[in-house]
Parts: C-alpha cells; sequence; structure tokens
C-alpha cells in the first residue's frame, strides 16, 4: 500500500462535551453516580419515603368520635388486626390466595409442559404469545367479561343450561364454604375469577423452568428403566417445582392484595385489599388502613421465605 | 420418556387452557357488537356498529381516553428515562448496594398495588399534593421502570461489551459512542419497553384508584360503569377499546426483541 | 529513537489479584511484537492498558513517548483487533470501516475512499454494502483488520484475532498478517496463547505467567535458550532435569532444559563432550514427520525423544517398546534454567521530550 503511517495528533478539537467525555473517563465513580442519581432520587424520594412514611402512620392514633387522626404513637392499631372481625378478614384472603395458586399450577401445569415439551418454532411462539396476549390484556376488562360471563341470563349460565349441567351447578353451590345464590355472587365465581386473571403469571415460570430440562435427562431416566409415568413423577415433576413456586409467588401475592375483583364478583365481605380501601376512604381511619397494609407484606414476606426453599428465585 | 407425541388427555388440556385464556376476551368482542342494549344476555341478538359511534360521541369517554393516554405517555417517557439510566448503571460494574438498588426497582410491582397506592397517597396528603393527574403519573412511572430497566438490561447484557470498547478504541468518545453504538443498539428494546409501560400505565386501576382524586382514566371510568347497568353497551365498546390497547403492545414488544431474551419477563403487573 | 510503547513497572490489580504484576517492556517502533503466555497470565490486560480500557494501578505507560495514564482510548494512537472482532451488527462493512473517519470528522466521499482502500487491502473489494451476519469468520476477521488499519494507527493491538479460525485459515492469516506488518511498516502487538503462532510470526515474544513477564527475546532465542522452566516448558517440549540426576548429567545441580529433538540414540562412539544416559524404551508414538520415543531412565526419570523421520525408509522401526537403550546429547543443549525471572533492574523513567 505504500502509505505513510503519520498518526493524528492525538489531542484533537476539544468540545465541551469531549471535555465532559474526558471526564467521565478519569472518573468512572462519578460516572455511575450521574447514572444511579436521577433514579435513585425518584425511588428514594418518591417510593421508598411514601413507604416508610405509610408504615409510621400506622402507629398514629385514630379519635372514633371525632373520626380524626392525631400522631400520638400507638400500638392499638396493629393490635386491632387481631380482632376476630379484622382476622376473619385476613383469613378469608388467605385462604382464598392459597386455593388460587393451587388451582392456577394445576391448570397452568399441562399448558406449560405442553409449551415446553412438544411445541418447537411457530407453534411455540404462538403459544407464547397466546399466554402473553391475555396476561398483559388490561386486567379491568378481564374482571368485567367475568361479570358479563357469569351474570344471570349470561354465557356461563347459557352454557350450564343447554349442557344439562344445572343440577350440578345447583349441588355445588349449595356447598357450604364456596357456594352462594349464584355463580356471581359465590366464592366459587370469585375463585374461577381470581385464577383465570393470574394464569398466565403462572404458565410462563414453569413453562421457562421445564425448558431448562435437558432432553438428555429424561433420556438418561429412560435409559435407566423408568417408565415414562415414573419419569413424570421421579424426575420431571420434582425439577419443575421451582417454576411453580416462582409463579405461586405472583398468583398468591396478587390475590392477597386485590380489592377490585372481590368487589365485582362473590359475596360479601371484606379481602384485605377492599378494607385498607375503605378504611383510608370511607371510614377515613388512615392509622388502621396502613397497618392492614402491613398484613399482606408480612404474609408475602413469608411466603416468598417459603418458596425460597424450593428454589423459586432461580426460576424467575 | 414420553415419546414425540403428546397424549391425547394433555393435548386437550393444553389447548383447551388456551381457550379458557381467550374465551373472556372474546366475550368483550362479541358483546361490543350486540345490538341489545340492555342485558348480559346470550347469545348475542344481532351485529351493529352503532355502539361504536355512540360510545365516542359521549364527552365523558373521550375525557377518559384523553386523560389516560396523556398519563400514559408521560408516565412512559419518565420511565424510559429512568430505567434506562438505572440500566446503564447496573448492567456491568459491581458496587456496593446494587443488589439493593435492583429489588427497589422491582419492589412496586412486587408489592400489592394497594400498598403502593395508599402509600404515595398518604405522601401526597402529607405534602399537601391535591390528587390529579400529576399525582396519577408519578405512581404510574414508579411501576413503569422496572419494565423499561428489564428490556433494556437485557439486551445490554446481550450486546457484547467490546463493541462500546471498540468504538471508543476507534475514536469515539463517549457521546460518539452512546449516539452512534449504544443507541442504536438499544433502540428497539426502548421501544419495546416503552409499548409495555404504556399498555401498563394505560390499563393500571388499583394504585390509580387511591391517587387519582377526582379525575377518571379510561380504567376508573369502566369500574364506575360497572355499577351502571344503563349504560352496558357502551361500556362494552369502551372494553374493547382498552382490551386492543393493552394487547397490541405485546405483539409489537414481541417482535422487536425476538431472538433469545424473553419479551417482558414474567414481572407483569 | 523513543519506543513505541514502554511500560515502566507497570501493575494492575483486580482487588486482591495481580493480574499483572511490576511488568517493564520495551516495545520498538515498527516490530511485531508478540506476548504469549496462558490464559489469566496477564497478557490481554496488558494489551487492554495499551488500548486504554484498563488503567495501570502503578508504574508508568509511555506510547511514543507520550504518558498514557489518563488518556481515554479515543485520545490515544493504537487501535484494536478484537477476539471476537466486535463488529458494529447494526453497520454494514464499509460504515464499520469508516466509523474511525467519521468519529474523527473525516468527510464523507474522503471516508468511504479510504474504507474502500482498506478493504481492498484485506481483499475484501466489494463487501462494503454487506452486514457483518452475512461474513464468514475469516472475513469479519479481515473486516476488523481493515477497520482498525484504516485510522492509520502507529501501533496495531492484535487480541488472539485467530483464536476463532480453523487451522488451515489461521496458517493462512498468519502469514498475510506479517506481510501486512512489514508493508506497513506500524508495531504489531499480538497476543496469544499459541505459541508456534507467536514464534513464527513475531520478532519478539514476551512470555507471560501470572502476571509477570517471564522472558522477552526474538523466538529463536526463546526456544533455544529458555531462561525459565516456565519458559522452556510452555515454548516447545522441553525435558526438564533437576535434583541429583542433574548433579549426576552436567555436574551442576541447577536444573537444565533438553529439547527431545536434541536427543540422539547412542550409535557408535560418544563424542567427548557428549552426555550419555540410559533407560528402558516405554512407548513409541509415530506422528509423521518425527517418531516421538519415551525412555523411561534408571533414576525413574521419564525422557522424551523426539527424532526427525528423514530418512526415506523409517529409521526408527528396529525400536521396539521394551528395549534398553542408550541415550546422548552434547553438552552444549543443556540449557540452565531458573525457576523464577531474575528480577529486572530498576530503570530510571525515560524522558523522551
Amino acid at each position: 500500500m505504500g502509505q505513510t503511517f503519520t498518526g493524528s495528533a492525538p489531542m484533537q478539537r476539544q468540545s465541551p462535551l469531549r471535555h465532559f467525555s474526558n471526564l467521565l473517563y478519569r472518573r468512572p465513580n462519578l460516572y455511575l453516580s450521574l447514572l444511579l442519581i436521577p433514579p435513585l432520587l425518584w425511588f428514594g424520594a418518591i417510593y421508598l419515603g411514601s413507604l416508610l412514611g405509610l408504615l409510621w402512620q400506622g402507629f398514629y392514633t385514630f379519635d372514633d368520635f371525632s373520626m380524626t387522626v392525631t400522631p400520638d404513637l400507638t400500638l392499638a392499631n396493629f393490635g386491632a388486626l387481631f380482632n376476630p372481625a379484622n382476622f376473619d378478614v385476613i383469613r378469608r384472603t388467605l385462604t382464598m390466595a392459597v386455593a388460587v395458586s393451587i388451582a392456577s399450577a394445576i391448570v397452568a401445569f399441562p399448558i406449560a409442559y405442553y409449551m415446553a415439551r412438544y411445541t418447537t418454532g411457530k407453534t411455540k411462539a404462538f403459544f407464547y404469545i397466546a399466554v402473553m396476549m391475555p396476561m398483559w390484556a388490561s386486567y379491568i376488562v378481564k374482571a368485567y367479561a367475568w361479570t358479563l360471563l357469569l351474570a344471570k341470563g349470561g354465557v356461563a349460565q347459557w352454557f350450564v343450561q343447554h349442557l344439562g349441567l344445572a343440577p350440578v351447578l345447583q349441588w355445588l353451590l349449595s356447598a357450604p364454604g364456596i357456594g352462594g345464590s349464584t355463580l356471581s355472587t359465590s366464592h366459587l365465581g370469585r375463585f374461577m375469577v381470581f385464577v383465570y386473571i393470574w394464569l398466565p403469571f403462572m404458565i410462563l415460570p414453569i413453562q421457562a423452568s421445564l425448558e431448562r430440562l435437558p432432553p438428555s435427562l429424561l433420556h438418561a431416566s429412560a435409559d435407566l428403566g423408568a417408565t415414562p409415568r415414573q419419569t413424570f413423577m421421579q424426575v420431571i415433576l420434582p425439577l419443575s417445582v421451582p417454576g411453580i413456586a416462582a409463579g405461586s409467588i405472583f398468583t398468591f401475592s396478587l390475590t392477597l392484595g386485590d380489592f377490585i375483583v372481590p368487589q365485582l364478583v362473590g359475596p360479601p365481605g371484606y379481602f384485605i385489599g377492599s378494607m385498607v380501601y375503605a378504611q383510608q376512604g370511607a371510614i377515613g381511619n388512615m392509622p388502621m388502613a396502613a397497618a392492614f397494609t402491613l398484613v399482606p407484606i408480612v404474609l408475602i414476606a413469608i411466603y416468598l421465605a417459603i418458596v425460597k426453599r424450593l428454589g423459586a428465585f432461580d426460576a424467575l | 420418556m414420553h415419546s414425540e407425541k403428546a397424549s391425547w388427555g394433555l393435548k386437550i388440556a393444553a389447548w383447551g387452557g388456551l381457550v379458557f385464556l381467550h374465551f373472556p376476551i372474546l366475550i368483550i368482542f362479541v358483546y361490543a357488537f350486540n345490538t341489545e342494549d340492555a342485558a348480559f344476555s346470550f347469545p348475542p341478538k344481532g351485529f351493529t356498529l352503532k355502539w361504536i359511534s355512540v360510545a365516542f360521541a359521549r364527552p365523558d369517554v373521550l375525557e377518559s381516553i384523553k386523560l389516560s393516554l396523556q398519563i400514559a405517555c408521560v408516565a412512559t417517557l419518565i420511565a424510559l428515562v429512568l430505567g434506562t439510566l438505572a440500566s446503564a448503571a447496573l448492567y456491568r460494574r459491581d458496587f456496593f448496594g446494587k443488589d439493593g438498588i435492583s429489588l427497589m426497582l422491582i419492589l412496586p410491582i412486587a408489592l400489592p398495588g394497594i400498598i403502593t397506592g395508599l402509600a404515595l397517597l398518604s405522601a401526597f396528603k402529607a405534602l399537601g399534593i391535591e390528587p390529579g393527574m400529576f399525582t396519577i403519573i408519578v405512581g404510574h412511572a414508579t411501576f413503569c421502570v422496572v419494565i423499561v430497566y428489564n428490556n433494556v438490561i437485557a439486551r445490554l447484557r446481550r450486546t457484547s461489551h467490546s463493541l462500546i470498547e471498540a468504538s471508543m478504541d476507534l475514536g469515539a468518545d463517549g457521546w460518539q459512542t452512546f449516539r452512534y453504538i449504544i443507541m442504536p443498539n438499544l433502540g428497539s428494546a426502548l421501544l419495546a419497553g416503552g409499548m409495555l409501560a404504556f399498555a401498563l400505565s394505560f390499563d393500571e386501576i388499583i394504585v390509580t384508584t387511591f391517587t387519582a382524586g377526582h379525575e377518571r382514566t379510561l380504567p376508573i371510568w369502566l369500574l364506575n360503569q360497572l355499577s351502571r347497568p344503563r349504560d352496558v353497551p357502551v361500556t362494552n365498546v369502551v372494553a374493547m377499546l382498552v382490551m386492543m390497547v393493552t394487547m397490541l403492545p405485546i405483539l409489537g414488544a414481541y417482535y422487536l426483541t425476538r431472538g433469545g431474551e424473553s419479551v417482558a419477563g414474567s414481572g407483569g403487573k | 529513537m523513543t519506543h513505541a510503547v514502554q511500560f515502566t513497572h507497570v501493575s494492575r490489580l483486580f482487588g486482591e489479584v495481580k493480574a499483572v504484576d511490576r511488568v517493564s517492556i520495551d516495545i520498538e517502533d515498527g516490530e511485531f511484537f508478540s506476548m504469549l503466555g496462558p490464559s489469566g497470565s496477564g497478557k490481554t490486560t496488558c494489551l487492554r492498558l495499551i488500548a486504554g480500557f484498563e488503567q495501570p494501578s502503578a508504574g508508568s505507560i509511555r506510547i511514543h513517548g507520550q504518558e498514557a495514564a489518563g488518556l481515554p482510548p479515543y485520545q490515544r494512537d493504537v487501535n484494536t483487533v478484537f477476539q471476537d472482532y466486535a463488529l458494529f451488527p447494526h453497520m454494514n462493512v464499509r460504515d464499520n470501516v469508516a466509523y474511525g473517519l467519521k468519529v474523527k470528522g473525516v468527510g464523507k466521499a474522503e471516508r468511504i475512499k479510504r474504507a474502500d482502500e482498506a478493504l481492498s487491502m484485506v481483499a475484501l473489494e466489494g463487501y462494503g454494502a454487506r452486514k457483518p451476519v452475512q461474513l464468514s469468520g475469516g472475513q469479519r476477521q479481515r473486516v476488523a483488520l481493515a477497520r482498525a488499519l484504516v485510522n492509520r494507527p502507529r501501533v496495531l493491538l492484535l487480541d488472539e484475532p485467530l483464536g476463532a479460525l480453523d487451522l488451515k485459515l489461521r496458517e493462512q492469516m498468519q502469514s498475510e498478517l506479517k506481510k501486512l506488518q512489514r508493508q506497513l511498516g506500524i508495531t504489531f502487538i499480538f497476543v496469544t496463547h499459541d505459541q508456534t503462532e507467536a514464534l513464527s510470526m513475531s520478532d519478539r515474544v514476551a512470555v507471560f505467567n501470572k502476571g509477570r513477564i517471564e522472558q522477552v527475546d526474538t523466538p529463536r532465542n526463546l526456544y533455544m535458550k529458555p531462561a525459565t522452566t516456565f519458559v522452556a516448558e510452555f515454548v516447545g517440549t522441553s525435558n526438564v532435569v533437576r535434583g541429583e540426576l542433574a548433579q549426576a548429567l552436567s555436574g551442576n545441580p541447577d536444573a537444565f532444559s533438553i529439547r527431545p529433538e536434541h536427543i540422539r540414540f547412542a550409535e557408535g562412539v560418544a563424542a567427548s563432550r557428549d552426555v550419555e544416559v540410559s533407560g528402558v524404551l516405554h512407548d513409541i508414538q509415530y506422528q509423521g514427520s518425527a517418531t516421538r520415543y519415551e525412555v523411561k531412565l534408571d533414576s525413574g526419570q521419564t525422557l522424551t525423544v523426539s527424532q526427525a523421520n528423514s530418512q526415506w525408509l523409517d529409521t526408527g522401526a528396529h525400536h521396539q517398546a521394551g528395549q534398553r537403550v542408550t541415550v546422548r546429547w552434547a553438552r552444549e543443549a543443556m540449557i540452565a534454567l531458573h525457576d523464577a525471572p531474575r528480577e529486572s533492574p530498576e530503570i530510571a523513567p525515560c524522558e523522551a521530550h
């Protein structure tokens, strides 16, 4: 080529931008701080500040007669959580959250299993989108759709009648604990809506954990003489536990904090979420509302501690 | 092990599950075109486009749509900036408190919405800020950051760091590297994250109920409608609209981020 | 004359780990210089220190006499060919090559002209409009080379650029790189863990081990006069003899090295300066151009002996495993070894200007 390699002068135009660039290069910690300060300010000041403020309010005193809040610190609000009435609310919500998690896992598993092991390429992409779309579709509209489905003379009833299942439904609705006068005012109806709404959050983590199973493992199991059923019970199911546990974090905590679905479907009676909403809104007892928010936080923390042992965090 | 073919039972359970997931959504679309104007009766009586024009002539509907769009746009913008900064800071270097920061970003969607909503409300009250559009935006931006953050950090991790070094090595300073190398490689991840954040904000109701004051976003409008059976056809049309605005971004985000990384992770709402 | 690159007692620590430990090197202008060593030996960190991706924890680095500390990569007259090529995936080949010119503000017409020149230099005319994903590994490697050379750096850094190529292509690229370097007359600093590559291409080679330099020398001297045990064993194959056997054979307790091809089977009368030792032949490996024998000495040590199959008739055919043999070598072929590199003498900071 015969070019002369003179080399450009290392110092060229020194625009302010380049000065700034050089400064950041020489001071990587300054660069990092500049990146971090805006999100840290936002989250630290607005979010964490609010959370701590809320917790603090849980110690304030609410005067039942004047309906006012005074900043006199007390533990009474937290004590009141254990009133039979409040305890009932907590128990009702917790039972629902557990039931919804279990049912979601049962419904989700075959879908996730089929997706992970029997679909490839385009079909897998189709399944993936088909699960993601309902997951992202508007929460309030999904809840609304169920009020349409379960309404008197609505779709569910039409199907029940035409399939001749009316006696079965009657029998179910008369069962204690889950029943009610109609589907839309029964625990069963509410439970179905919850399972529907949170189901995709269970499918995807299970699918991901099954996807990670190396096929050679299953071959090895078969090679060692296991029947398909044994392979499933001894290899596949245990190895998908982290995925199920990860999915249940979502179903559990989302059900625990919900207050829209209990308001729209099911029998009267507060959930934790609706209790918080009512306390701060209609009743105006902010300290009690604040104390109540501690319940889902504590329950979720306990739940996380349990599922962590099941390897849920590795499957997230 | 299982042979290459799935059993019939499994196939039915899997495809049946998909039908279960989509049936209620389908119902919304069906009812939006139902001729009947009062009840939830099934099957629908006939097909009409009438309710769409009725809905879009209603000032309260238009008002709510406009408000929701404005909020979603501003919240998405804030989330894009904060989420990108956070992912740029966290994706490579290790430093004290890194895990704490990423946990803090996830917290607003990990904790139940009532907690975030109530906390923000009590903070606004304490500061004497009147709830309204501004407070809704603050709440939405807070939980949208993690959506952008997840998308961008996944892309950054997938992008070889040597690209940035190569750019600097060839004479580009930090700003030029950002403009010519980082942004073009991040573009579709930002777009995907932004679309998902937009969808999340457009649909959010739990935090919003606390921070909205007297403002009515579209989801709140919908919730109020549920106690007004007379208005059912208009509600149905709006429900369909909200459904589409929230579902379409997932398709877009999927195509933008295809190839290795998960679209949005399971960190949904 | 100033050196192209000069390291003076340079260290780079990552936490407690000394990736580079008090390294001093002078790399001459226009030299093909290789940094050779196993992975984790500090050679790549040294390259990154020159490029400016890392900052030294101690010591000074001068590039053409100018202190490099604090200079960002974009202000160094040095360009790098990356191990993974690091081609920008969103740009076509021409834009990749022209990138360095673009960010320096070179006009578009000039940019394209020089990019096309650089592409033809690496025999990739007509590939400008393609995207990097449409190229083979070897072609990407050439684009990476053109992209670095188009900036006309005075020093080109190459970070194991041939590692991902298959053997035939690698050998071809080796000779092309060498030719290019002679043509351009600029300094090439080449990082590799492949000793054959380093020996065949370089003017001088620095052998790295555990963050330190064991020896800097010409390929011939590295091979013939390894300074340390590590160099003797890392560069080529060596029989390292130490302890009592060393004392018996060389009359000196220090370890020494003897190359397998310098050992012969004893035939006829030994020359006066020959060293002779006997043992049992316990393994024979036919390797095509040579045959390798493992001889288990009576002292228990195994010696590797290599004989070129230079005769049309295979001379090795009459050796059989289990046979008792005597081998001998010239006393001059034994190289005394040190276990660690000698401490480099303190060098006064070089005042270039």
